[in-house]
């Protein structure tokens, strides 16, 4: 039941001030700002896919990005660990900051960005390697062979990515013999090996079954007490469970970031409630 | 229309039509006090049943739009509004049916003084309830939040009217009965406790219901504890 906006709009502003002031600030002001984006467009040749972006994510939350397919919120995910650079019309203005530093700037290594920064895709990657061989893969890129680091690293990330149990003893088995949700536990506990401070997550769960898609939630839940997350989801009840603070993406423009409760129970703007009671076009 | 905007199109349907029916039990209560008509105040007894009816299967509907839809935003507010509406509408319908008993009953007669009404402002109480039912309806069917907000000050003038009542029915008594208005405050806490009553079976109720998955509700006593 859609009310009329401009209905809303006659009451009195003050009035409304006032009670919308009862809000749920999930998201601690004291906590640093870890991304910002400041006055950030991407184009693809001439196709103009970011609209003058202008985001900040604090340390340690659980953001998730919404919106219809094509809206731009996998590109302007995929900005903060540099993964647009591998296409070819790729081209950006504006700043990505992490820890209050351009990632864009010419003097940043994207092996040191990639290391801060962990991704997690839609479809679990595993590679043809044992469960072992899989988690200490981004550390052996580092030159890391000493064997005692090795295996606490698989045994910590794996841990972390709340897979140890089902897997500790049998660690030489190959990564794709594992189910679905495990394989996208593994590939987490890859992503965590590295140590980053930030975890993307691009629709982490949309190719698990519900029991699976419970289990990456609650290991949201977890990780969000050392890592600052950024989720990119279809499922408007899956960024309502797990996130503190969510952004609703449209034709490029950020239309809408506001707590995840306020964005579900009360949004400001129109396209924002339109698209997420699943009236739109 | 999605399957979800047909589906709350009907709540809001049956809503408003629940509305009505618990529209016409309080004016005709009043008629049937006016007039101490007991054929009408059987009549709102027998639309109590059908206020009850709806309240169950309001009850319902939210609960399936809940479960099978997940709303969100306006349509998520809809349904937890409705669900509550629903509960004081379903408390309107019962209260003037409690009216209509006691003429049913014969246990008032409309022999009043109209002096001792008038000084209560009884009649004019009567509208402003009946007003106040009109003006919570019209905002809610025509979406109003600026009509709704006005039912506010109406309880206001509701609330003096009934404070300034205790000392209006004592002064009228006071040559008989002194200090009336002590017995008054008397009732108006054994009144009270007796709702204290009331919403506590309620929450049994409601607790049966999310233990049992069965609805109690608007059941006689002696099935409840079945």
């Amino acid at each position: 039941m859609e009310p009329s906006k401009e209905k809303s709009a006659d009451n009195a502003n003050l009035e409304k001030q006032k009670e919308s002031s009862i809000s749920f600030d999930f998201t601690d002001s004291k906590k640093e700002i870890k991304l910002e984006s400041k006055n950030t467009n991407v184009f693809y040749g001439d196709n103009h896919v970011i609209k003058n972006v202008n985001l900040k994510i604090r340390e340690k939350t659980v953001t998730a990005f919404i919106g219809p397919s094509g809206c731009g919120k996998s590109t302007f995910l995929r900005l903060f660990n540099r993964m647009n650079d591998y296409i070819e019309s790729f081209h950006m203005k504006g700043e990505i900051l992490i820890d209050k530093k351009d990632i864009y700037d010419g003097d940043i290594r994207v092996e040191d960005l990639r290391k801060n920064v962990g991704m997690v895709f839609q479809k679990p990657n595993p590679f043809p390697k044992s469960i072992y061989e899989n988690v200490i893969y981004g550390l052996k890129i580092q030159g890391i062979k000493d064997k005692k680091i090795l295996q606490a690293a698989v045994e910590e990330s794996l841990i972390s990515a709340a897979l140890w149990d089902e897997v500790k003893d049998q660690l030489n088995k190959s990564a794709l013999a594992l189910s679905g949700g495990q394989q996208q536990r593994l590939c987490i506990a890859r992503a965590l090996a590295v140590k980053p401070t930030v975890l993307l997550m691009d629709e982490p769960a949309s190719a698990l079954d519900p029991i699976a898609t419970s289990k990456i939630e609650e290991l949201i839940h977890v990780l969000k007490n050392d890592y600052t997350i950024v989720i990119v989801t279809h499922n408007m009840q899956q960024a309502g469970r797990v996130s503190d603070k969510t952004a609703f993406f449209y034709i490029g423009e950020l239309i809408e970031y506001e707590n995840t409760k306020d964005v579900f129970i009360n949004p400001k703007h129109e396209l924002t409630e339109r698209y997420i009671t699943g009236r739109f076009g | 229309m999605t399957n979800l905007e047909v589906e709350l199109k009907r709540l809001k349907e049956n809503i408003t039509e629940m509305m009505h029916l618990v529209e016409s039990q309080l004016t005709k209560s009043q008629q049937a006090f006016a007039e101490q008509d007991v054929g009408l105040a059987k009549e709102i007894h027998q639309i109590e049943g059908r206020v009850d009816a709806h309240d169950l299967s309001i009850d319902k509907a939210c609960e399936n739009i809940i479960a099978l839809y997940n709303p969100v935003a306006s349509d998520l507010r809809f349904v937890l509004a409705s669900f509550k509406i629903v509960a004081h509408l379903e408390r309107i319908g019962d209260h003037a049916d409690k009216i209509a008993r006691y003429v049913r009953k014969k246990q008032i007669k409309n022999n009043y003084d109209k002096e001792l009404l008038d000084s209560v402002r009884f009649d004019e109480m009567f509208e402003i309830a009946i007003k106040m039912v009109n003006m919570a309806i019209e905002a809610f069917v025509e979406e109003d939040s600026a009509l709704a907000r006005k039912v506010f000050s109406q309880d206001v003038i509701m609330n003096e009217i009934y404070q300034a009542s205790c000392y209006q029915i004592d002064a009228y008594t006071s040559d008989v009965i002194p200090h009336l208005d002590r017995i008054l405050y008397l009732f108006s806490i054994i009144n009270k406790l007796e709702r204290v009553g009331d919403l506590c079976k309620n929450i049994s109720e409601e607790t049966i219901f999310y233990l049992d998955a069965k609805t109690l509700r608007h059941r006689k006593i002696n099935k409840l504890e079945e």
